[in-house]
């Protein structure tokens, strides 16, 4: 459940990290595949190594999903559903890996914000980015 | 028996000769009591846990966090021996604190989350993977006695 509050200090943040979007995007993927190597066989097709140019334009992509999606948190399954029947009947990524790759991204957030990211925004991001897979994975079955 | 890396070992090392447990321990405790309100289940008697600000600034939570990192320094001196060093402490927490084994994974990851924001750049995804590596070899470890 995110209060109007909390919603607020999303938009703000992902907003912020919009212009720097690759740079968030390609280290929380990075992160991903070195700390959860299982994650990298959906990118089997790619090369995913350190500042390729795939990993920093897939890496953008998500990122500025995610700050699209902040922009109005009600309307997610609207705003997401191209992204969820892509993701339910073509990528057909386990879900699981949504939550490994919020967690890299918290812990993106952490080392690019500092103390700034504080335990309210942490909160924040976290829960938003639990309802954002929900929604991405509703197609599923 | 976990098979650790020189580099893993040696990034360990260097992240507790280097932990500021007295703002850490506190940090994590606290990050975690406000990300996963539930886990506030287990500190009834810490008094204020009312909203962020009074859990941050409470003092109850702070000093549990500090022994809390510390219970960690086992781990670093014992790292090929880590689930017999906890073996007790892991009994305690299931017969007599009886707390449920997964808060142990959040509490594990905001402390990663707090030292990743105190190194920045520096915890890259190798510090990470080799952190992370470390704290679920102690999240498993405490939690292998219970039955």
């Amino acid at each position: 459940m995110l209060s109007e509050k909390e919603k607020k200090l999303i938009a703000e943040i992902l907003e912020r990290l919009t212009p720097v979007a690759e740079d968030i995007g390609s280290d929380a993927l990075l992160r991903m595949f070195v700390t959860f190597p299982g994650s990298k066989t959906y990118f089997s097709h790619l090369d995913i190594s350190p500042r390729s140019a795939h990993l920093l334009s897939h890496g953008k992509k998500i990122v500025l999903a995610i700050a699209e999606g902040a922009k109005d948190i009600s309307q997610l399954t609207v705003t997401l559903a191209p992204l969820q029947t892509l993701h339910a009947y073509q990528l057909r990524i386990d879900p699981g890996n949504f939550k490994l790759f919020s967690h890299c991204m918290l812990v993106t957030l952490a080392c690019h914000m500092g103390d700034d990211f504080t335990p309210v925004a942490h909160a924040a991001i976290d829960k938003y980015l639990s309802a954002f897979a929900a929604v991405l994975a509703e197609k599923y079955r | 028996m976990v098979e650790w890396t020189d580099f893993e070992r040696d990034t360990i090392q260097d992240i507790f000769s280097k932990m500021d447990y007295e703002a850490v321990g506190p940090a994590a405790l606290s990050r975690c009591l406000v990300v996963y309100p539930w886990t506030q289940r287990y500190f009834g008697n810490f008094g204020n846990l009312y909203n962020a600000a009074a859990i941050i600034d409470n003092p109850m939570v702070a000093k549990h966090g500090i022994t809390i990192l510390h219970g960690l320094d086992r781990a670093v001196k014992n790292m090929d021996n880590i689930k017999e060093t906890y073996a007790e402490l892991s009994v305690l927490h299931s017969e007599k604190l009886h707390v449920d084994p997964d808060n142990f994974r959040l509490l594990a990851d905001c402390l990663t989350i707090v030292v990743a924001a105190r190194w920045g750049k520096a915890f890259t995804g190798d510090v990470q993977a080799a952190f992370q590596k470390f704290l679920t070899v102690v999240v498993f470890s405490l939690g292998r006695q219970y039955h």
